[in-house]
């Protein structure tokens, strides 16, 4: 028994923060806007590609339960591409990549997140997995909350794209999940980093507004949250049960829902402006969170229960 | 990561799950805060420790098996997983037994922590006072010098079982001069002494589990300090951890209490959408802790002690066991308002966020000293 990252996945998280620290700061996140330097954002996409970040579950270089630490700093610098799809789905599936590798989900309806700088889709239709050339799919640009998220309706012929035949896409499904769940933790830490960062210097009525408990027990609360979904997504990704993932997955979605809310409270003002950076991670979080269907998940862990029967059958 | 056990801890575990299956009463006891059930518990307490069952982590030489932490851990989910009472002992075992080896002399450890193991002795402990609840340091019951020892005087209020306890630890005042924490001192005080008195009174649940104690001129010699004359703040700090944290409260008991709902639903002759998902979160909650813990564990086994992330134990465990209590109670509807096991674990657990350290207090030391916060009150963390 040890509950706790190797010492070399503690270094490789540690050194893949301070990377994405300058490599990966609030105005790259804003590079990826509408309107923003869209060539940044694909720079980053291969310093993270040649560092080995995308490939390096494939290479071995780290296995689940690191790739989901390092996923957790990629939420923590709401990195606008598609790292978990590529490098926690595509990745083991398909070697090389053929670039960015965008996650179409028939869960989602076909809405897909950075599909506009995807090369190439991993699409889970019913019992179907294809990676599809994003040439051979159509799509249509929606308007995101999250203007980084580059987001698409995408439609992919029946015909289209390549089969991966024997890939369960339930697995997928879950990986994808899990990958939320990571980035949801870091994206967390992010606005409970910014808030705590805040609060200790805006002074009313001549002190920190973070003294006062009405400010501060919340802030407690959100960590709390945090600190207990952190370990199930850990969990998750050294399992890979069905019963896990929807642990993780319900947890890390509520506490980031949590910390969203709290961190906006707290900031008052400035973080209602889109001037100031909160609303980057927040946003991100939300659609990240929207992606994790709640009941879903909860069906599954009262399955795992045998609590198969309530009142009025199934939902 | 590796989350599978030794196989030396799996033959502890198949070792105390088999003693606890031969040797657990059949019948539950009648409640340990009162006086008959109390006397029924420590009869359990004394086939506890006849088997090397009662301190599992402490010594040998004290009574104990020098279990390991994760061996702790496993037996308290065996413990809780068999249905075994309460432990009636624990404020001494868990609480005061912690500073004993830290600070204790080896003439109090040689003395004290046999006699406890074997519920000889039964501590409980003397913090709170009428003036000093949260505000621990406003502590007014004071010791001066004799010859040959201190006087106490003074008032311990809320301590729980002190009606059927022979000794009680406790902080004193010995410097009424120095700043509010700094002139305290640890004292251990047996009950039976002349000028001690003692009143049971009711908890929430009716129960005599509260106690105040009047003490009145009460000589006590000079080995009834603990550790240091005025660091009493320090040493009694030095172990909250313990009591916050993980050995108050290890997840095996809320994941005992998860399985006891999740049965309770599934016998239950239905149960609607609203409340499957309270049973399920329950669940949930309860491995998010056990998961949590595991991490804890590694942790301090591996040299990184948790300070003041015993708060965020402590946080945790109180809210979750009132989520599991009120899932049961409403899937109990009506019948949530007789008297048993379910009704009066709810009464119990709103007890949680309030004991060990108010859950605000507890909020102040996550504010200041994990997230970093200004501080938020004058005098909440040493």
């Amino acid at each position: 028994m040890r509950f706790a990252l190797t010492e070399e996945q503690t270094a490789l998280r540690d050194a893949t923060r301070e990377l994405l620290a300058h490599r990966c700061p609030p105005d790259l996140v804003r590079a990826a806007w509408p309107g923003g330097d869209t060539d940044r954002v694909t720079g980053l996409w291969r310093e993270l590609d040649e560092l080995g970040l995308v490939g390096a579950l494939a290479a071995g270089t780290v296995d689940d339960v690191g790739m989901a630490a390092l996923l957790t700093e990629v939420g923590y610098a709401a990195v606008p591409l598609p790292v978990a799809a590529s490098a926690f789905l595509a990745a083991t599936l398909v070697d090389p990549l053929p670039g960015p590798v965008a996650l179409v989900d028939d869960r989602a309806g076909g809405l897909t997140h950075f599909a506009a700088v995807a090369s190439a889709f991993l699409v889970l239709d019913g019992s179907r997995v294809r990676l599809v050339d994003a040439g051979d799919a159509e799509l249509v640009a929606v308007s995101t909350v999250d203007g980084s998220l580059r987001a698409a309706r995408v439609r992919v012929p029946a015909g289209a794209g390549l089969e991966l035949p024997g890939v369960d896409p339930a697995l997928l499904r879950d990986r994808a999940d899990l990958a939320a769940a990571a980035e949801l933790v870091g994206l967390g830490r992010r606005m409970l980093d910014l808030t705590v960062g805040y609060v200790s210097q805006r002074r009313q009525f001549g002190v920190p507004v973070g003294g006062f408990q009405a400010v501060a027990h919340p802030l407690a609360d959100a960590l709390l949250r945090l600190e207990f979904a952190a370990p199930a997504v850990l969990a998750a990704a050294c399992s890979l049960s069905g019963r896990d993932v929807s642990a993780a997955a319900v947890l890390a979605k509520e506490a980031a829902e949590e910390v969203a809310r709290a961190a906006l409270q707290s900031h008052g003002a400035i973080g209602y402006t889109v001037e100031y950076d909160l609303h980057l991670y927040a946003k991100r979080a939300w659609a990240l969170a929207s992606t994790v269907d709640t009941d879903a998940h909860l069906g599954r862990l009262a399955a795992a229960l045998d609590l198969t029967h309530p009142a009025g059958g199934p939902r | 990561m590796n989350l599978d056990w030794e196989p030396a801890q799996q033959r502890f575990r198949a070792q105390a799950r088999e003693w606890l299956a031969a040797n657990v009463p059949a019948q539950p006891l009648p409640s340990g805060d009162t006086r008959e059930g109390f006397a029924a518990h420590l009869e359990w307490e004394r086939t506890l420790h006849a088997a090397g069952w009662s301190v599992v982590s402490w010594p040998v030489e004290y009574g104990g098996r020098d279990a390991s932490l994760w061996e702790w851990l496993i037996f308290e989910e065996e413990y809780y997983r068999a249905g075994a009472p309460q432990r009636v002992t624990q404020n001494g075992i868990f609480l005061l037994a912690p500073t004993l080896f830290e600070f204790g002399t080896q003439t109090q450890r040689d003395t004290l922590l046999p006699r406890m193991a074997a519920a000889e002795d039964l501590w409980c402990q003397g913090w709170s006072e009428p003036g000093a609840g949260s505000d621990l340091a406003g502590i007014t019951s004071r010791a001066t010098r004799c010859e040959g020892g201190w006087r106490l005087s003074g008032q311990k209020t809320w301590t729980t079982r002190g009606a059927f306890c022979t000794h009680l630890f406790g902080l004193f005042r010995t410097d009424p001069d120095a700043a509010r924490h700094r002139g305290l001192t640890y004292f251990l005080v047996p009950l039976n002494a002349d000028g001690v008195q003692v009143r049971g009174f009711g908890r929430l649940d009716g129960d005599e589990g509260f106690a105040d104690v009047f003490l009145d001129d009460v000589f006590v010699a000079d080995d009834a300090v603990l550790g240091e004359v005025n660091q009493g703040w320090r040493v009694a700090m030095a172990t909250t951890g313990s009591e916050r944290g993980l050995t108050l409260r290890s997840p095996g008991r809320f994941l005992h209490t998860a399985q006891r709902l999740v049965d309770l639903a599934r016998s239950s002759p239905s149960y609607t959408h609203r409340q499957r998902d309270a049973v399920v979160r329950g669940w949930l909650g309860a491995q998010a802790y056990q998961w949590f813990t595991l991490a804890q564990v590694t942790d301090i086994v591996e040299g990184r002690p948790p300070g003041a992330r015993s708060s965020l134990n402590k946080l945790y465990w109180s809210g979750l066991d009132i989520e599991l209590q009120r899932a049961a109670l409403d899937l109990l509807g009506p019948a949530a308002a007789l008297d048993d096991s379910w009704s009066r674990g709810f009464l119990f657990a709103l007890a949680g966020p309030i004991y060990a350290g108010t859950n605000e207090i507890q909020r102040n030391i996550v504010a200041e000293r994990l997230l970093g916060l200004p501080r938020v009150s004058v005098c909440v963390s040493r």
